[in-house]
């Protein structure tokens, strides 16, 4: 057994290409006989990756779902932001530079709009919940942005860590919630094109929830979507903590 | 080759993270500003530069193809490895904070197309 173990968490990379190979299988076996093709394969078994997530993270206890399995920890390497970034990266081989110039502008504008949309409505709900200092409100707004933009955020204000723990959980959710809905609310706001793609990346700000999303309603826009997303970060990062929080400062 | 490929898709993915990492940096940001974003668009630019002369062999193309069909498994690892169970234990506020700026988000998304496709069309 010790033998098994050691080894599998040796060849981490090669374990994780098999494992993910199985869950996708399964993923599109569902897709096809279970759901009979009205969720694409992809989502299946992007959804099934979330529910082993689940559980796994129920029988470790600990934050890094599946690859807390010790045979199992090539999964963080193979879902972590290095081959994440890589793969986005290399989408863009089919994107068109004409279409990302010609949205550049409303690409620009929903990134703006996305971080304060996201943020006033992460700040009015924790006003709900009992919270009336500008650091706390400022820092689980934050949270509602991306999962990174909270605890950056909270650290700079030195907000509570209660509250920068919060802020982190928001963001997951919120990564996770844009992979799920995404496919289903895609028909009706329009995300079939580049450019509702591009602006749906802006909205969104969440990196993670983006790719994933977009992967599970049209490969072809992960391109456009990513390459808003990915300044979504930094402009929360830049925002929050001064702009946003002064704002809320002079309010209270 | 498709070394050559791959090789070139690592530079890009290197050159676009470093530069996010300098411009967050330069305008005090403790995050990387759009790495992925700059790497895309070396990568577009580069690939048509090389394409237009003839430097790009469909072999190597094929080592940058292989990784874009890879993105999906990448994904699927992603999410098999999220923290789950914090997401969903946290309490109503995480969850409500998590959901509500989402719905207000999507509704934005059409307005937005609206607004800002009208002027490049006419």
């Amino acid at each position: 057994m010790e033998i098994i173990v050691n080894f599998f968490e040796k060849n981490g990379l090669i374990v994780a290409f098999v494992v993910v190979g199985i869950i996708s299988y399964l993923g599109f076996l569902i897709s096809k006989h279970v759901l009979k093709n009205k969720i694409p394969g992809a989502a299946v078994a992007i959804l099934l990756g979330l529910i082993v997530a689940y559980f796994a993270g129920l029988h470790t206890g600990g934050s890094k779902g599946i690859a807390d399995i010790s045979i199992l920890s090539g999964m963080s390497l193979l879902g972590g932001s290095m081959f994440r970034d890589f793969a986005i990266v290399s989408t863009a081989m089919g994107a068109s530079f004409m279409l990302i110039r010609q949205t550049g502008l409303a690409g620009a504008i929903s990134l703006v709009l996305g971080t304060t949309v996201s943020f006033v409505g992460g700040a009015i709900i924790a006003v709900f919940f009992g919270y009336y200092d500008a650091k706390s409100i400022a820092t689980v707004g934050a949270g509602a942005c991306t999962f990174i933009v909270g605890p950056v955020t909270g650290a700079a204000l030195q907000a509570s860590s209660e509250v920068i723990a919060l802020s982190i959980a928001t963001g997951v959710v919120k990564s996770i919630f844009v992979t799920i809905s995404t496919p289903f609310i895609a028909p009706y706001i329009g995300l079939n094109n580049a450019h509702s793609a591009m602006i749906y990346g802006g909205m969104m700000s969440t990196t993670s929830g983006v790719s994933a999303g977009l992967a599970a309603t049209d490969i072809k826009l992960v391109p456009y979507g990513a390459l808003t997303a990915t300044f979504a970060t930094g402009m929360g990062c830049l925002l929050c903590p001064s702009v946003f929080y002064l704002i809320l400062e002079k309010i209270l | 080759m498709v070394i050559y490929g791959v090789s070139f898709l690592g530079a890009c993915y290197i050159l676009g993270q470093l530069v996010g990492e300098f411009l967050a940096k330069w305008i005090g940001v403790k995050a990387n500003v759009g790495g992925v974003g700059f790497a895309m668009l070396f990568l577009i630019l580069g690939h048509d530069y090389f394409n237009k002369r003839n430097f790009f062999s469909a072999e190597a193309e094929k080592g940058i193809l292989f990784w874009s069909q890879m993105y999906i498994p990448v994904i699927v690892a992603m999410s098999a490895t999220q923290n789950v169970v914090v997401a969903l234990d946290s309490g109503l506020l995480a969850i409500l904070a998590g959901v509500i700026p989402v719905f207000m988000c999507f509704a934005c998304i059409p307005l937005l197309v609206k607004l800002t496709k009208s002027p490049l069309n006419n």
